[in-house]
This record gives C-alpha cells, structure tokens and sequence, in this order.
C-alpha cells in the first residue's frame, strides 16, 4: 500500500512584524491509507499549524506535501479548497454546526460546493443515509439547538462524510464532551476506520484520546519528538 | 441547480434573523415606495399640465393659405384661396400623427336676439371635428352639431358663454333662434367657459355654425383677405331687398377671383375655399412628424411642383410645446434625484448589516471554506443575500408604492398616473443597489483566512 500522506521537511514560519516565528521547523513523516493517527503535542507545539497544513487549510512556508501520490505544496487558494471539499474531512472541536439549521441540512452543506451533478434527491438520501450511519436517523430534522453535544458532534461526522473522504481530521473531537459520550464517539471514528478504511489524523493534546490510535506522532517545539 | 442552492442558502440565512432582515429591507422598501408614489403623483401631475396645455392648444396646428402676390403688391398671409375643406377630408385619410381636423371659414358681422345685439370675437364656420381640435368636447348644455348638419347647411349653431350673457342675459339659449345678417340660427348647444386665450381674447365670444352655412348662407366670400382694398364690393354688403328674403341668393359656389389670381395661379378652381385649416396632433411629441405629413399631403393635393413654393403655412403653437416639455423634464429630473438619495439611504443600510452579517457568521464562512467552498462561493452568497434583500425590499416598496399613491389619489385627489417604467425601475435599481452595496462586505468575507475564521470567537 502506497503512502496517503507525505511530508517532506515542512517548513512554516510565521512573520510577525519584524520577527519571524518559526513554527514547524522540519518536518517529515508519512502516513499510509487506513492508518488512524494521533498527533499529540503540549498547546504551542505547532500541532494545530501542522494539521492545518495536513487539513490544506494553510500552506508550508517550504518543503513538499504529497497527497495521493500529487505534490499539493504549491497549489492556491482555489485547488485546495477543491482537494478539502473531495478528498478531506473536518470535526472540530466545538462541532462548527450552523444555527438554526436541521441537522440534515447541515449534512447537506458541503455537497453546495460539490461539482458534481447530483440531484436534489440523490444529495438529501445520501444526507440521510449518513446521519443513520451515525445513528441519528430519528434527529434529522432537530436544530443544533436541541441536540446534545454527542449528537452534535454525530452531526459534525456524518457531515464530513458526505462526500466520501480519503482522510477525516479531527481536531479535539472529545474536547467539549464528557468521558462517556467520548468513549462513544472514539468509538465511532475506530469503527469507520475499521469497516470503510477511512484514514483518520486525531489531534489531542490527551493520551486516554490518543490510545485509540494506531499510531501516535508526538510533536514538540515544531519537531516530531518520536513515533510510537 | 447551483444558482437555486444559492438562492436557498441565501434565502435560509436571511430566515435566521426575520426581525433584522425585516428592518433592513425597511431602508430599500421605503426607498423603492417614495420611488413609486413620487414617480405616479409626479406622472399624474405631468399629465395634468399636459391635458391642460393641451386645451390651451398644445397640441394645435394651423394651417393658413399663403400669401398672394400680384403685380408688386403682396396681399399677406391667408390672401390665397387654395385651401379647401377637401384638403381637410385628405389630411384627416392621409396623416397619421394627426388626431383630428377641423376646416374654419370665419365671419366677422352682427348676431341678434330680440332687441340685443352683439359682434362676437368669433364666428366660425367648421366641422363638429373643431371641438375636438380645440379640447372642448363637453357641452356645457345641449349639444354640438352633427356632419349631418354640415353637409345639409342647417342652420344651427353652438354658442359660447359670452354670447349668452351679451343677448339671453344669462338664460339658456337652447332652442332660441338668433339672426346673423338675416339668417336666423337655431342654437342647440351651450359651450363650457374657457376663458381668455394667451393673447387676451376671450374665447367664449364664440359663434360656432357649420362650414357649409356660414360659408354659403352668411359670407358668401373669403374673410381672409387682410387687405380691405381688393374686396370686391359688389357681394353680400348690398343693400337689397331680395337679399335680406333670400338671403344666399347671391352666394356663389365659386370663390371668385380676379383676372390677375386666374393668370398667375394656373390651377384648377376649386369648389370652395376655407379660410384656415385647425388640426390637433397626437400628442407633443407627434408635431413635427404632423407638419411633415400635412405638408407632403396638402402639396400633392395641390398638384405643386416640386421646386413650386408652398401655397400654405403650417404653425404649430411652438412656445406652449416648449413650455410643457420643459416643465415635465423637470419633473422627471427631479424625481430621479430624490429616487437616487432615498435609495442610497437604503444601500447604505443593506451595506451595514451585511458587514455585521459577515463579522458575525465569521465562524460558519470558515467552516464553508473548510469543508470546500472556494473564495468565490462565499463572495457569491454574501452578494446574492444582499441582492435578495435588496429586491425583496423593492417587490413591498412597489406595493407599498402603489398603495400610497392609491390612498394619495383617493384621499388628496392629486391626479396619479400608473407607470410601468417606475416599476422596472425600481427592480433594476434595487437589484444594483443590492449588488453595490452588497459587494464590499461579500468580498470581505471572500477574503478571510479559513483558521483564523474558524478560531474567530
């Protein structure tokens, strides 16, 4: 099996005014499709930097991204939304659902910026069928607002999976929630690992989070401190 | 498809904050609707004046014989005895910019009632066409003579409301008969007062007869010619007793001409002359395209030549057409002016909230460009809330509109006059103005960075 994902001594270094504050200072790993990974750094450590780069959210200041077998580090603004909106998905920490939306319809958000000629109906049964996987098929009409954090969290999954990702980041999934529901939610993100082999990157700052993993990437001072 | 999920998008975020969109589109509602009621109440207004400089006789254009010239002595205007009712019948088959035509023959002689007598300012002979020409269709009692009356030289006439208070005393003429040189006419109708021309004349010192009548039973002859001297006075103004029985025993079809008229004017003689054709044009913006068509008309009627000079004038009322088009200018000009500010005011709102819009929903513009939308979708939602807004705002602010021009008409009884181009106005404008005002704050958002608008607390 082929690399998913290869880093190639990344490089970011923020200007802040006058000085320069090197972030990631040379980083090089790789990670291989149906792995689920934990990266795990002290706040500061540049392992948000180092998921946006992963996430394409932010580009390196040098050094080579290989996505798929393509060099992605000089694409713009444009291809790599294309590239998050096909291939990557997102949970946050804080769930990032839209207010006063159904859950269906935030489900069926990232499929506007699809080019893909789907129908109406096709999009709203393949919402659907997602918000079963997650086991919410009686919520599909519930606000954010009347869903608990779990659920909510559920909501923020079926909606990275809409459009059938190769690589799913979760940035402190369990981060709002409390122990029980995150043991389900960790639950979750194993199982989809397992049965779709969908590749997963969990960012946490905690080990009880990270042992759900595969493998764990330390990163410390903008450096991989050592893989486990 | 794409455009419809945006419009949905569009249409769901504005759902979120009712109250908010509802006081937004409130600027542009109040905009689009003083756009609205001002552009009706100001179309009304303009074609009030319009009507009225039209009674005035905006709209009127006289045609006048021309001048004869014989042996070194020019006889002015209206001297030529061309113009014939037939011109008359062709202008009103072959102009279409004329709306109606009315032929004149004018006399100038006494009128008696009973022991009364009176010189009106105006005895004319014409068609019931006149009255239309002249805007002044509503009798004010009785009513107008008929063709019929013209082609049979009934005497009948209408008279106006000086000549009623000058022989009946102010007592209603209908039925009455009264004697113009010794022709005794039967008054069927009572004109409505118009007043004064523009010149001063009163114009309901009015004795109006038809052509036929006044031609063949009361003039006998041209009254046109303005130079006393070449009246020939062996007509009417004998004194005889078989005139004053048989009062058109003396009147000949044929309008006589002198040796000379007959030298010089080798044209076939016509049946009978008229002293002044009176036509209305359309509307003011028809007058030019009337004196063209009357010109061509009245020429080939008159079998000119060519390189023949015209034997005929045609006048319009130039200084009324001025005025009128100078006053609607202005009117337009000035609504256009009050739309502009009152729809900026609006702009400027749909900019702020849209601005608050985007600075709030920083959190979720992040998280549609996380899970792919690109800078371009964000600008495009932004830009289409906005422009939704913006026409939302215009469809109420016509309604709005209309009705408050409806309940100014009603309640006021200002004169109000729908207008289509108002209402296409007010959508394009409001639609600009959405894309305007709403292209700065859509771009802002297009703008931001996706982590830091993620982050943004």
């Amino acid at each position: 099996m082929d690399n998913l994902i290869k880093l190639h001594d990344i490089h970011k270094t923020y200007h802040l005014g006058e000085i320069d504050l090197p972030v990631l200072k040379g980083i090089s790993l790789e990670i291989e499709r149906g792995e689920m990974v934990a990266l795990m750094g002290a706040s500061g450590s540049g392992k948000s930097t180092l998921m946006n780069i992963l996430g394409c959210l932010d580009h390196p200041t040098s050094g080579e991204y290989w996505l798929e077998g393509r060099d992605i580090s000089g694409f713009g603004a444009r291809e790599r939304a294309r590239l998050r909106n096909r291939i990557l998905g997102f949970v946050f920490q804080n769930f990032n659902l839209l207010p006063r939306t159904s859950a269906l319809e935030n489900v069926l958000m990232p499929l506007s910026y699809t080019k893909e000629g789907l129908t109406e109906h096709q999009k709203k049964e393949r919402a659907s069928a997602m918000l079963e996987k997650v086991g919410l098929s009686g919520r599909i009409d519930h606000h954010p607002s009347q869903l608990s954090g779990g659920e909510q969290q559920r909501v923020a999954i079926a909606r990275s999976l809409i459009n059938r990702p190769q690589v799913l980041f979760a940035d402190e999934p369990t981060g709002n929630l409390d122990s029980r529901t995150s043991e389900e939610i960790l639950e979750m993100f194993q199982g989809l690992n397992g049965t779709e082999g969908i590749t997963i990157i969990l960012v946490t700052h905690d080990p009880g989070v990270a042992r759900h993993a595969t493998r764990i990437i330390r990163i410390k001072d903008g450096l991989i401190d050592g893989a486990a | 498809m794409r455009m419809i999920g945006t419009l949905k998008t569009a249409s769901g975020a504005l759902r979120r904050n009712v109250m908010r969109t509802l006081l937004t589109t409130l600027g542009i509602v109040i905009g689009v609707g003083a756009v609205i009621t001002m552009m009706e109440i100001g179309n009304g207004a303009s074609l009030a004046i319009q009507r009225t400089l039209t009674a005035i006789g905006a709209n009127t254009l006289v045609i006048i014989p021309g001048a004869q010239f014989v042996g070194g002595i020019n006889y002015g205007i209206g001297s030529m005895t061309t113009l014939t009712p037939n011109d008359a019948d062709a202008i009103a088959k072959g102009c279409p910019a004329i709306a109606s035509v009315a032929p004149i023959v004018r006399a100038r002689t006494q009128v008696v009632y009973g022991n009364k007598n009176w010189v009106p300012t105006y005895i004319y002979g014409s068609t019931p066409s006149f009255l239309q020409v002249r805007d002044w269709v509503d009798m004010d009692e009785g009513e107008s003579f008929t063709e019929h009356d013209v082609r049979n030289a009934s005497k009948v006439c209408v008279v106006g409301k000086t000549i009623v208070r000058e022989l009946f005393a102010g007592q209603s003429p209908i039925g009455k008969e009264i004697r113009v040189r010794n022709v005794a006419f039967k008054v069927i109708g009572v004109l409505q007062q118009k007043g004064a021309n523009m010149m001063g004349q009163d114009q309901d010192d009015i004795l109006l007869a038809p052509w036929t009548t006044i031609k063949y039973r009361v003039v006998a002859t041209t009254l046109s010619g303005g130079n006393q001297s070449t009246t020939n006075t062996s007509n009417t103004t004998e004194v005889n007793s078989l005139t004053m029985t048989y009062p058109n025993i003396s009147t000949s079809l044929y309008p006589t001409q002198s040796t000379n008229e007959a030298a010089d004017l080798p044209q076939p003689i016509r049946f009978a002359n008229v002293d002044q054709i009176l036509t209305a044009a359309r509307g003011p913006e028809w007058i030019q395209t009337a004196i063209d068509q009357i010109t061509d008309v009245i020429r080939e009627n008159h079998h000119l030549r060519p390189t023949a000079p015209n034997d005929f004038t045609v006048r319009d009322m130039t200084e009324i057409t001025k005025a009128m088009s100078s006053t609607t200018d202005l009117i337009t000009r000035l609504l256009l002016y009050v739309a502009m500010i009152s729809l900026m005011v609006g702009g400027v709102g749909i900019m702020n909230i849209m601005l608050v819009s985007v600075t709030e929903r920083t959190r979720e513009i992040g998280l549609r460009m996380a899970v792919g939308a690109e800078p371009n979708d964000i600008l495009r939602q932004f830009l289409t809330e906005a422009i939704v807004l913006c026409l939302a705002g215009g469809i109420m602010g016509i309604i709005a509109g209309r009705g408050a021009s409806m309940i100014v008409s009603k309640v006021l009884h200002w004169p109000t006059a729908p207008s289509i181009g108002a209402v296409v106005a007010a959508v394009v404008v409001s639609a600009s103005v959405g894309v305007i005002f709403g292209f700065y704050p859509a771009w802002k958002g297009s703008r931001l960075d996706p982590i830091d608008a993620l982050r943004y607390e």
